[in-house]
């Protein structure tokens, strides 16, 4: 893929993060990291290929197995932690 | 081609739901909502992974989903609402780590292949392929140790205080030299035999200087490590997301490494300090009896007499530390709150953006105990109407009302904003000990005119109040 569309992607995503969230109540802080902290687990794809891409009992097939749990963890967790902290902000907001 | 384009589009639409997510999880209304939006763009990017055609083989993948999610939402599941800021900073640390073994999954092809093949399959200079690879791997390392690190002190397994040695910022600079310097060699060597040692070295030192960084930075400042780390295992995807050459991962770690950057700042102007102040100062490591001249003592009060002030106040203010996290006094303060609002009191909680271990770290205390969001108050909101309250009641917080940010230039915390219990005609201070706060300042209030300390256990305080007037 050509390295120069690469760096323009990422620049673009780092001035809209910096936009997203320049307003954010202190109530939501924590639920805004762990959420964007789930959201950093996207390294799970990179994890995917790297287990599924490599010849069974290599060490590219290993380390890509010990990413791909901890990627996983990271996700599932993240998002599950998220969403009971948010559900608990609801509940008696009414 | 065809199928990539098709991949492609999928994780397009993936990052647009991140950043519909993120922008949702900046509002009440919509938080939880936005939350789920991520949640999808998460699965979508999962499944169509799952389509490469590069990918021989399912077990495995099948296997290390099913292990991690097992984990991950169990941990979720069972975790105590007072322990979240730890299992955050863990998390954290897991996806900081992963993307490590990405980097390294990743020379481990490009041995497999020689850096002809595999430089031709990319496009992109052998180079360039070394340096994010490096970079990656030292990003996701420091983020790992670094938010493991910051696990054990917000969980108490080892200590919160700040730790700092002599020579502590020479062998730090001595590192941050080393792991440069193998990543120049690394990145412009062209053997491919002594890259792998140099990897390796680099893996050690990069875990290394996470726990490093981490050490001299005390319990009060976590806040800001938190949010930084949370911005750096985004960096760190992003960074894997340049070794593997996919777009869904750039974009969406940088969106975290930016929004993680952002409340970041947002911590450190809640303290008046520069970044840089926080990560290596050592700040509070060296109680600094700074020649205090106020030798007042403080009046301490037993919580029944508190309870007859408390009684007649027509509003109250509660001011939560972390303190009051410790104790988990959250639900006997709510009770306490709904008793005195039916005694007639108007009652509101005011919330210091940095009080406690994480951001908002209070208001998910308070939210667990059911206290109604239009009862939590922003420090700049309560300010104002500090000099018409009754009674000021600061569970286990200490820094965060300390009159000397205020009005004692001398001070080291001086210039941070600060609620201004002292303000209001009563003041209340509930505390374990005479200790002194996270600075290892001396605390002004607790000496003035109008403070009272009550000693003890707060949720042992607090229950007998809460007893005296049901009673």
């Amino acid at each position: 893929m050509d390295l120069v569309l690469l760096f323009f992607i990422f620049v673009l995503a780092a001035f809209l993060g910096l936009e997203l969230i320049s307003k954010v109540p202190s109530q939501l802080h924590t639920p805004l990291m762990s959420g964007s902290n789930a959201i950093s687990g996207i390294t799970i794809v990179g994890a995917i290929v790297a287990t599924g891409a490599n010849e069974d009992g290599t060490t590219g097939m290993i380390l890509g197995l010990l990413a791909l749990i901890f990627a996983t963890i990271n996700v599932v967790g993240g998002y599950l932690v998220t969403d009971r902290m948010l559900q608990m902000f609801k509940k008696k907001g009414k | 081609m065809e199928f990539d384009s098709i991949i492609n589009l999928a994780y397009v639409i993936a990052a647009t739901l991140f950043v519909f997510g993120i922008k949702m999880l900046g509002s009440a209304e919509t938080a939880r909502r936005g939350n789920m939006v991520s949640g999808i763009g998460m699965l979508i990017a999962v499944v169509v992974t799952l389509l490469d055609r590069e990918i021989l083989d399912y077990k495995w993948i099948v296997a290390g989903l099913i292990i991690g999610a097992l984990i991950g939402g169990i941990a979720a599941r069972v975790v105590k609402m007072t322990s979240m800021p730890e299992l955050v900073a863990l998390f954290n640390g897991f996806g900081g780590f992963a993307s490590l073994l990405v980097a390294w999954a990743e020379l481990e092809k490009i041995e497999s292949l020689g850096w002809q093949l595999y430089t031709g399959q990319m496009g992109t200079p052998a180079q360039f392929s070394s340096f994010v690879i490096y970079l990656a791997m030292l990003i996701g390392g420091v983020t790992f140790t670094g938010s493991l690190y910051a696990y054990g002190k917000l969980s108490g397994r080892v200590s919160g205080r700040a730790l700092v040695f002599g020579g502590q910022k020479f062998l730090n600079i001595l590192l941050l030299v080393a792991i440069l310097g193998i990543g120049v060699v690394f990145t412009w060597g062209e053997n491919l035999d002594t890259a792998s040692s140099l990897f390796v070295i680099g893996v050690c030192l990069a875990l290394i200087f996470g726990v490093m960084g981490v050490m001299p930075i005390g319990g009060g400042d976590m806040p800001v490590v938190i949010s930084l780390l949370n911005s750096c295992s985004g960096l760190a995807a992003s960074a894997a997301g340049f070794v593997i050459g996919n777009n869904v991962l750039i974009v969406a770690g940088c969106l975290v490494g930016a929004s993680g950057l952002i409340l970041t700042v947002i911590m450190c102007k809640a303290m008046n300090r520069s970044l840089g102040n926080v990560l290596f100062s050592g700040f509070g490591a060296a109680s600094q009896s700074s020649g205090d001249d106020d030798d007042r003592e403080p009046k301490a009060i037993s919580a029944e007499d508190a309870y007859y002030v408390m009684e007649a106040a027509s509003s109250v203010v509660f001011i939560p530390g972390y303190g009051m996290a410790v104790a988990q006094a959250q639900h006997v303060v709510k009770e306490l709150a709904e008793l005195l609002e039916e005694n007639g009191a108007e009652v509101n909680f005011a919330i210091h953006p940095v009080a406690g271990r994480m951001p908002g770290h209070m208001n998910v205390l308070l939210a667990e105990a059911d206290v109604p969001y239009e009862q939590l108050v922003e420090m700049d909101n309560i300010n104002p109407i500090m000099p018409t309250v009754d009674v000021a009641v600061v569970i286990g917080a200490n820094d965060v009302v300390n009159p000397a940010a205020a009005n004692d230039e001398s001070s080291p915390i001086y210039g941070m904003p600060i609620i201004e219990a002292h303000n209001a005609k009563t003041v209340f201070i509930l505390k374990r000990g005479q200790g002194k706060g996270f600075s290892g300042l001396v605390n002004k209030l607790f000496v003035m005119d109008n403070s009272r300390m009550i000693y003890g256990d707060a949720k042992a305080t607090i229950s007998a109040m809460v007893n005296e007037l049901k009673g």
